[in-house]
């Protein structure tokens, strides 16, 4: 049973179908929620914590991406504690990996880098982690630079929810958490990566990038990107 | 002359008989001698003890005979390896091989005197034994020695005589909460799975207990894990559950056993399997065995490692209640909450609910650890107040030395300084001065502890023991934990102290689960209580304990 309701968005009356998520009826809306997790065509895990929203009437904050909108919701997006906690969420991240982005291919075209423009974050607060990350450039056509993840795990939902090889997964945890091909072994001797490259187009900073770039040359074909929720529509999923 | 053939009797006068004839075989024996194998005693070695005892009763004559039963854990883990001689009631501690003989020498006489641990103490007399009721009195490894102290008659009664919503009625008015920690009503929570729509449903036992110092759960499984089974076979029947899991922590091989061992004698005996006890009721369980992550204790991430999945948590809403293990309603509660449930079912809600106080119903197991004098397993009423349990049950600080805090919850609670040592031991009371009741970890600290180095080692283990999964926990955990360390070393300023607060503030209220969300409350309640100690390591370049190697340039001329 499908239906419509009314809720409030920053003080903006808004009609939604009850399955949309409240991200969903804000981007219709023109309101823009920040995100990363999130990839339209793949299962919402709500784990970047950037869309986090207030909610009249419930003391906890909730991600705006898999929280369904309700029937006169009142929803606050943008107040100065969301904001506040976003730009230390994203300062955390630049903090944890080594993110230089003016020797990054993908500068200029980075998710992250954005973020921290449309946050106002200039500078960071908090010291840096300075891993010591490799970079496995062992397939004969991609990269990954564990210097520039964010553990977003997109790769490893796309390459399992729509490319069907569950190449990618994540192993150890907490700070230790990293992306690893198959059991753990060199991505060009993965023997289930069918070199498809959607875990490529849907990173969203320069950990996952075509080999033979230079500084800020990665470019992505997002216009990929719409195709994914058709195919894993046609998937059944 | 003609027996009757088994199956010609009903599966509860089956079950009579089986309590009858333990109960005949015991008669035999005038002494029986229980010799604790709890993981406690075990490491101090009650294994020999035991195995001693056993050759040495097979090879002299004692009057009206004696026999020797490992399980019997009396919670004086400080005594250990403990031995209790029944029907005597006599506790001997510390006890070594060579005490044997001596022992054996005294039995139905006076107790032997350097041995003898009195029970009439306030350790034992302040206790109320709830969950732990037959804990000492029972065979850890025999199903006959439960049933002949009364075992599964709850069981038969809510199969018998209660329909499932009679069950979960009686569960809701007792009032009893998930001793896991958060404290969710439990009827509530039946009702919600037993409503909940779908054919398949499930049960699952979270025995994954992994807060610092905490042995409460571990104690019921290693002890009499008949007890937790009973319980879970209740609430599958409540709530309409055909499978159940118990979910035990690799670090727990003795649980392992135990439990494995319990179902197996369980199912011999038709207390789980198809039919149970002879009625239309269907019920299978089976035992989990954890990886080694502390998230898994949350109970999404718990599920996600059943269905062979990373022990990652997912968002809630859906509660496991409505979808938990492959998508179907799930209901899931800890170790101590089923081993409540016997009881209640067996008494009564109104005798339950006449424990405790006005929110807090019935009994919490502490596992009482630190600086105290009776380190131990203790079980006490809701409401008792922390001076009672430190000063009258533990015995107080031991060498002379003053209390200064205790710890409740475990990485996820707080402290308790000596100002609030009155405060009633509840639910609501703990967290109004933010720390938790917690699943039952409670360890006591003295003047010689540095509280900004307890909040550090705390923050030290949520950053281990976080998944990796949302960025606040898994970054600002690592974010903390470094501000602390530049705090114990003597190189942060206020600056960084405003800053670990603000992350702090952070980490709770942007974090995906349970973990994320509480891992800065032993860093918050340190502050609110110990703040004069942080400003001390900041500010005065001193630690007031001497803990912590602070490297302050005074110190750097000192050593050169």
């Amino acid at each position: 049973m499908s239906g419509v309701v009314t809720l409030k968005i920053n003080g903006q009356d808004i009609g939604a179908h009850d399955e949309e998520s409240i991200l969903q009826a804000a981007l219709d809306n023109g309101i823009e929620i920040p995100t990363l997790c999130d990839l339209p065509g793949l299962s919402r895990i709500g784990a970047c914590r950037l869309c986090l929203v207030e909610i009249a009437g419930n003391s906890n904050l909730v991600p705006a991406c898999i929280t369904p909108v309700q029937e006169d919701m009142v929803v606050t997006t943008d107040s100065e504690r969301l904001q506040a906690y976003r730009r230390t969420i994203v300062e955390l991240l630049f903090a944890e990996g080594n993110h230089v982005c003016s020797v990054c291919v993908s500068n200029g075209a980075c998710e992250l880098q954005d973020l921290a423009e449309t946050l106002g974050i200039d500078h960071l607060r908090l010291p840096g982690l300075h891993p010591a990350r490799e970079v496995d450039a062992s397939h004969e056509r991609f990269i990954l630079d564990h210097n520039r993840c964010v553990l977003c795990t997109r790769c490893v939902r796309v390459c399992d929810e729509v490319e069907g090889a569950h190449t990618w997964d994540v192993t150890a945890r907490g700070i230790e958490s990293q992306i690893i091909a198959d059991l753990n072994v060199a991505w060009g001797d993965s023997e289930s990566c069918t070199g498809c490259n959607k875990c490529v187009q849907v990173c969203p900073t320069g950990a996952l990038v075509d080999k033979g770039r230079s500084v800020g040359e990665m470019r992505r074909r997002r216009e990929f990107l719409p195709y994914l929720t058709m195919m894993r529509k046609e998937n059944g999923k | 002359m003609s027996t009757r053939r088994p199956e010609h009797r009903l599966p509860e006068d089956e079950l009579e008989l089986v309590s009858q004839q333990e109960q005949e075989a015991k008669q035999q024996y005038r002494h029986h001698v229980y010799v604790c194998v709890g993981a406690a005693c075990l490491s101090a070695g009650s294994a020999d003890v035991q195995a001693r005892l056993e050759a040495e009763v097979a090879g002299r004559s004692i009057a009206g005979g004696c026999a020797v039963h490992g399980g019997g854990c009396r919670g004086l883990c400080v005594a250990g390896p403990t031995v209790t001689i029944e029907p005597d009631n006599v506790l001997y501690g510390q006890i070594k091989p060579d005490d044997v003989a001596d022992i054996l020498d005294n039995l139905g006489g006076q107790p032997v005197e350097r041995l003898h641990r009195p029970t009439d103490k306030p350790f034992f007399m302040r206790q109320q034994r709830i969950v732990l009721e037959l804990a000492g009195k029972v065979n850890s490894e025999r199903i006959e020695d439960y049933l002949a102290n009364g075992g599964y008659t709850s069981l038969i009664k809510a199969l018998h005589e209660m329909t499932p919503a009679q069950v979960i009625n009686e569960i809701s008015r007792s009032g009893l909460r998930g001793r896991g920690g958060a404290g969710f009503p439990t009827g509530l929570k039946w009702r919600t799975v037993a409503k909940a729509e779908g054919d398949v449903k499930y049960v699952v036992c979270n025995g994954d207990e992994g807060d610092p110092g905490a042995f409460m759960d571990r104690s019921v499984m290693d002890d009499y894990p008949f007890r937790l089974l009973e319980g879970i076979t209740i609430a599958a029947y409540a709530v309409g559950a055909q499978q159940g899991f118990i979910y035990i922590r690799a670090e727990y091989p003795l649980s392992v056993k135990r439990v494995q061992n319990a179902i197996r004698q369980a199912r011999k005996m038709n207390l789980i399997g198809d039919q149970v006890v002879g009625t239309s009721f269907n019920f299978d369980l089976k035992v989990r065995v954890g990886a080694g992550a502390f998230v898994c204790g949350e109970e999404t991430a718990l599920l996600a490692s059943i269905e062979g999945q990373r022990g990652q948590p997912r968002p809630r809403p859906p509660y496991p209640a409505t979808s938990g293990l492959w998508g179907h309603p799930t209901l899931i509660n800890n170790v101590e909450t089923f081993a409540n449930v016997p009881a209640i079912i067996r008494n009564g809600a109104a005798w339950f609910a006449g424990i405790g106080t006005e929110q807090s119903k019935g009994t919490k197991v502490f596992a009482l650890t630190g600086k105290i004098a009776h380190s131990g397993l203790i079980e006490v009423p809701m409401g008792i107040t922390l001076r009672e349990i430190i000063y009258d049950i533990g015995g107080g600080i031991p060498n002379g030395k003053r209390f200064k805090a205790a710890q409740t919850g475990g990485p996820s609670g707080g402290c308790i300084p000596e100002s609030h040592l009155d405060i009633s031991v509840d639910y609501e009371a703990l967290a109004e001065i933010g720390s938790i009741m917690g699943s039952g970890g409670m360890i006591i600290m003295d003047e010689d502890t540095c509280m900004v180095d307890v909040a550090k080692y705390f923050m030290k283990f949520c950053m281990e023991e976080s998944c990796g999964k949302c960025i606040p926990c898994r970054v600002g955990t690592a974010q903390i934990y470094h501000l602390l360390e530049k705090i114990t070393q003597g190189a942060a300023t206020m600056a960084d102290l405003e800053l670990l607060e603000e992350l702090c503030d952070v980490v709770k209220h942007t974090s995906l689960c349970g973990l994320g969300q509480a891992a800065p409350n032993p860093v918050v309640s340190t502050l609110r209580f110990f703040r004069d100690e942080y400003i001390a390591h900041i500010v005065d370049g001193h630690c007031p304990t001497g803990i912590c190697p602070l490297q302050t340039p005074q110190n750097a001329i000192e050593e050169s």
